[in-house]
């Protein structure tokens, strides 16, 4: 009797185990996160007109995926991301990325939209150049560098000369919306 | 007829001295010593090495039919060309799994275990040495599978070989947890892998029966002591390794990166000169069942002992000096490269005597018995010798680095590993099966058995010779049409299908035999060794009295027979201490019993383990509950065998016990 | 079998003495194997007989020895003859051979051809045209993980390891084209990570080279320039170089010549007009998790392009 009820608690464990997906995980480079149409609608100031809106919490389709962030490191780099903003994301002529400060909104969707859109004083347009699915990769490393994903999802460090901590290890960090300054 | 009647030795027959009501008495009042009560906290607070030794046989081939299944997954993905029953992803952690489990959660444990279960009864101990930290190597070995397995089920599973090459295992290019997961897993093999090696160690050099010196101890039991030492001298190399990679991973320290200091060759080196002795870990002990098996089978003493026991030394002295075989291809100078391909082709001597030995045992046999155990064991002269040559062939630099990483190594060592290893271990179930569960294994469905795997064991694997020349990779999910692989692919998958159905027939004689197989009686096979001196079942206390012998083969000389020892206490857990060299007595030496303090620590060990994949600072906070169960483990409790300890001193052997 | 890639059908000097090395090995171990097999099927055969004679265990001994002593002398011819022909792999390096550089990346191969003038070397990828009949020396880097370059037909392999520079030395002695592939596992798409070797001879390379010294010919129609227009300002020169155009992107395969090359996606399929059509339009469902995102073309464009990039011969 024991034995039997033993059994079929071990399968439904194991059932229950099988099932969940562990986001972290999955490498998904087949399917294209829905792009986001509502990048024209994201609001990038703090002035707005009327009542305070309620902010549509839009997820970052990579945010918890490690490969996705791992793919963003990479394409940090290689969209030529760090002359500007540092090879860390400590910033030069660009404004730094891993500190708490940010500029044009810290949202997943407003990351998206300044990456696609471009914005005043230096930052290009890859809108028509980066697909949205790496454009989401970005976002989601940018996330990272700024201490807004997990640790444990975070990137570790480079095969290079080490200037900064790595993602993984820089703690998180609440955004502050500064604005233009 | 009467000259050969008289030829054949004398099998041991009981004492009728021993027979007595003091014997009777005697054993009872052991069995209410030693034995375990029932109900699940006595289950799991075991530590007679026999049921360790069991669970460990039992867990690692659980095991083994998980790395099969996912060979065979891998086998019907490779049958066609451009499959794509899976995805790249999912078939690089399944090629993974099947390797990291095979190796760690397989072969080694498994011949370990048959290490556990058998050395203390071959060499006359009533328990094994530490019998606790026996316990928890079982528990840690346990709970690192358990781990591996359901996270590779939450898709977490290692994605880079069983090897882990840096730097694509490393943090750059180890995405998530995968490579943390494959790292912390080999953590956990190591600890149960050393314990076991130590317990088998200290038992083999303290607790060896009075009268068994060592250049008695049944060869079996030299390849455990062998290979314990090499498990002892390898495993350190592995524990360095996988803890600098994750330290790398985790707290981005630099050991494996060029651009800081480090090397990725760095973790090649130490991966490899664990990885090469792994192999003669694995084989070493398969080497020791067969001996055992030919020499019962061919009623003698297996030819030219010291040879077998300096070759298996030499193997193992070798097999530390060979690991740059698997770098030919690194691009390392040409001068080292050639003292590496001589020490690899060298090796092979000592194989080639204990080869040339057994065949001299069989020609030379007192009326061959080709049971079912000697079938595998004859199955080694024409399999693993294939693995054997083709590995002579890899040790030429030019050769290897044509084949490395082809097909070609996939079929090397297949053929040594599961002809050299498998086949033989196969043989030993088969042939201590009796011993352990006192029923045995049907000979007819065993032939059937074993004639199904010969042949798609073949099947499987020779075809991947060609590919591997014709140049097809490992480790590919998939290769084109045009390639003109798929044929022999195809072969392969169908010999993978007849190993599998073989490996069922076997699994249902298990089944079958543990019910209703013939009850075995203490020495069915007509053995020579100690072990089946004893019940099959052995008791709790294996023997009673302690036997003491003046032979390598006891059992077959009871002439020489001296009288057994007594003066061990049956009413508390007590063993003998003998003498490294020649076995004789030492002292008294109490045995601790069956306590749940071992599985607490390895709870608290794993926890601590898995913790600190994800927080480098579950390192420190996990520790604390280890140490807890370590202090509660070791609280000194002052019992009466504790007191009485101190008894040391020569003690008589001639005493009998009437 | 094909035999494009096969350590049996040499096409060059060193691995013609592989494969040399190969038979006398093989011949070697199948007589072993068979002496050994015999050897136990006699024994077991003597044995269940049960012996009548009881051979002395000084002379058992013996027999042993003596298989030993011809075992040993065995090995060390094989450690004699593999070393000399390890040497003699080894001193093909000449002065006047072919430099080219090879790095790998994940999943490709970057191919430049060097020459002390930077405008005369050439870039290409996943395919190297050699001369037959010339020593070829190829620098070997890595940019990411460990790969190794296997071109079975012409030499063994050697690791491409970040942060080293090893050498592979070969030379081609007939014309031809073999096929090489990564035989170090590198990740998710180690599997699909090939290369073509075409050996040529002298004169067509020289005319090869100078071809590909060519910066891409401008567009003809106006489909043609439109494809240029979305290549330039699209996706595709974020990564992809075409030298003579605005597409400067150093991290995919130079596409300059992209016409001229036999397969795409490192060896995955051929390159026609309808792969590459696939290729471009969902390259992921062709080499999962390979590094080139669907660019998501309009099908007008993707027409543009495809005309575009025929004419990159």
């Amino acid at each position: 009797m024991r034995s039997r009820s033993t059994l079929i608690l071990s399968l439904l464990l194991t059932a229950a185990v099988m099932s969940s997906r562990c986001e972290r995980e999955t490498r998904r480079y087949k399917e294209l996160p829905a792009a986001s149409n509502r990048e024209t609608a994201v609001r990038v100031g703090q002035l707005e007109p009327g009542m305070p809106q309620q902010k549509a919490d839009v997820k970052s389709p990579y945010q918890e995926n490690a490969w996705g962030i791992g793919e963003g490191k990479r394409l940090y780099s290689a969209y030529n991301c760090a002359p500007c903003h540092g090879v860390n994301g400590g910033g030069a002529i660009g404004p730094p990325l891993m500190d708490d400060a940010w500029i044009y909104g810290a949202q997943p969707d407003q990351i998206y939209a300044t990456i696609s859109q471009g914005r005043p004083d230096g930052m290009p347009s890859f809108g028509g150049h980066i697909p949205a699915q790496q454009i989401w990769q970005l976002v989601a490393y940018v996330q990272s560098m700024g201490g807004q994903v997990r640790s444990t999802t975070a990137a570790g460090r480079n095969d290079d000369q080490m200037g900064a901590l790595p993602e993984s290890r820089r703690g998180s960090q609440v955004p502050v919306q500064t604005g233009h300054r | 007829m009467m000259a050969r009647e008289e030829k054949k030795p004398r099998l041991v027959e009981r004492d009728t001295r021993l027979e007595s009501d003091a014997l009777g008495r005697e054993r009872s009042l052991l069995d209410a010593t030693w034995s375990n009560g029932r109900g699940l906290i006595a289950w799991m607070a075991e530590t007679d090495h026999k049921a360790i030794g069991r669970r460990y046989i039992v867990t690692a081939f659980g095991f083994f039919a998980l790395g099969g299944i996912l060979a065979a997954l891998m086998r019907i993905q490779l049958a066609r060309p451009e499959n794509t029953f899976l995805s790249p992803d999912l078939y690089n952690q399944i090629f993974s799994m099947h390797g990291t489990t095979m190796m760690f959660l397989f072969a080694v444990p498994v011949v370990l275990a048959m290490g556990v279960y058998l050395v203390p009864l071959m060499v006359g101990a009533r328990s094994m040495a530490f019998p606790r930290m026996l316990a928890y190597s079982y528990w840690m070995f346990l709970f690192g599978g358990i781990f591996l397995y359901v996270m590779f089920f939450l898709n977490t599973g290692p994605d880079n070989g069983w090897f882990s090459y840096v730097p694509l295992a490393g943090p750059e290019f180890g995405y998530g947890k995968r490579a943390d997961v494959w790292a912390q897993l080999i953590t956990f093999t190591e600890v149960s892998g050393l314990i076991v090696a130590t317990c088998l160690v200290c038992t083999i050099f303290k607790m060896r029966t009075p009268g068994m010196s060592l250049h008695r101890m049944p060869l079996f039991v030299w390849s455990m002591l062998i290979t314990s030492f090499m498990v002892i001298f390898a495993m350190p190399s592995i524990i360095i390794a996988s803890t600098c990679l994750i330290m790398d991973r985790l707290i981005s320290t630099h050991f494996f990166n060029q651009a800081e200091g480090g090397d990725p060759l760095l973790w090649q080196h130490l991966f490899w000169f664990f990885g090469h002795p792994e192999v003669y870990i694995i084989f070493l002990p398969a080497l020791g069942m067969m001996s055992e098996v030919i020499s019962t089978s061919a009623r003698r003493k297996v030819v030219g002992y010291t040879e077998m026991v300096l070759s298996m030394s030499a193997t193992a002295f070798i097999g530390f000096g060979v690991w740059v075989h698997h770098m030919f291809s690194t691009g390392l100078p040409q001068l080292g490269q050639s003292f590496f391909t001589a020490a690899s082709i060298m090796i092979v001597i000592p194989t080639a005597i204990q080869t040339f030995n057994w065949i001299g045992t069989i020609w030379t046999a007192r009326r061959l018995q080709i049971t079912v155990p000697f079938l595998y064991m004859a199955s080694f002269f024409f399999i693993f010798i294939i693995g054997g040559l083709t590995g002579v062939m890899l040790a030429s630099v030019p050769l290897d680095r044509q084949v490395h990483d082809t097909f070609f190594v996939v079929a090397h060592f297949h053929y040594v590993l599961i002809g050299g290893s498998t086949f033989p271990l196969l043989g030993g179930i088969f042939f201590w099966f009796p011993k352990i569960t006192g029923r045995m294994l049907n000979r007819r469905i065993g032939q059937v058995s074993f004639w199904l795997l010969f042949v798609g064991f073949n099947l499987t694997f020779f075809p991947m010779h060609l590919l591997g020349l014709d140049g097809m990779p490992r480790r590919v999910y998939t290769y084109p049409t045009s390639m003109g692989w798929h044929n022999l692919n195809l072969l392969a998958s169908v010999g993978a299908a007849i190993i599998f159905v073989s490996l069922l027939v076997y699994l249902v004689n298990i089944i079958v035999s543990l019910r209703h197989g013939v009850v075995a009686g203490e020495n069915p096979w007509g053995a020579s060794t100690l072990e089946w001196a004893t019940t099959s079942p052995p008791p709790p206390y294996n023997f009673a009295p302690q036997l003491t012998v003046a032979s390598s083969e006891p059992l077959w000389h009871s002439e020489l027979a001296p009288p057994p020892i007594v003066g061990l206490a049956a009413d508390k857990r007590e063993v003998l201490v003998t003498y490294l060299l020649d076995a004789e007595p030492d002292h008294r030496y109490p045995m601790p019993g069956p306590s749940l303090w071992p599985l607490v620590a390895a709870v608290a060990t794993s926890v601590m383990f898995v913790w600190s994949i994800f927080q480098a600072w579950g390192v420190v906070w996990g520790s604390i509950p280890i140490f807890l169960a370590l202090v509660g483990w070791f609280w000194p409790t002052k019992t009466k065998e504790r007191l009485e300890q101190g008894v040391r001193g020569r003690m008589t052997v001639s005493e009998s016990l009437s | 079998m094909s035999h494009l890639q096969s350590v049996i059908h040499p096409a060059g000097i060193q691995a013609a003495l592989v494969s040399h090395l190969w038979w006398i090995l093989f011949g070697i171990c199948t007589f072993v194997w068979v002496a050994v097999a015999i050897a136990a099927l006699i024994a077991m055969r003597r044995g269940h007989r049960a012996a009548s004679v009881d051979l002395p265990e000084s002379r058992i001994g013996r027999n042993v020895a003596f298989a030993g002593v011809a075992t040993t002398i065995t090995l060390i011819a094989i450690i004699f003859e593999s070393v000399v022909i390890g040497r003699s792999l080894n001193t093909l390096k000449a002065p006047d051979a072919l430099r080219i550089t090879v790095t790998a990346n994940q999943w490709w191969w970057d191919v430049q051809y060097e020459n002390p003038v930077p405008s005369l070397r050439v870039t290409t990828a996943n395919e190297i045209h050699i001369p037959v009949g010339r020593p070829v020396g190829f620098n070997l880097l890595s940019n990411d993980v460990i790969h190794s370059l296997w071109i079975p037909n012409l030499q063994g392999k050697i690791d491409l390891v970040p942060g080293r520079r090893n050498e592979l030395w070969l030379q081609a002695d007939r014309p031809g084209v073999y096929r090489g592939q990564c035989a170090e596992y590198c990740g998710l798409q180690h599997a699909k990570m090939a290369l073509v070797v075409v050996a040529d001879p002298p004169e067509q390379f020289e005319y090869w080279l100078t071809a590909n010294r060519a910066s891409a010919p401008a567009p003809v129609t106006p489909e043609q320039q439109r494809g240029k227009d979305v290549i330039e300002k699209g996706p595709c020169a974020m990564c992809h170089t075409i030298t003579g155009t605005l597409a400067g992107g150093r991290t995919a395969p130079d596409l300059t010549h992209i016409a001229s090359r036999s397969t795409l996606g490192a060896g995955s399929i051929p390159n026609t007009q309808g792969y590459l059509a696939g290729w471009i339009s969902d390259p992921q469902s062709i080499k999962p998790g390979n590094r080139m995102p669907p660019p998501g073309l309009a099908s007008d464009e993707l027409q543009a392009v495809l005309a575009y990039l025929e004419t990159l011969k």
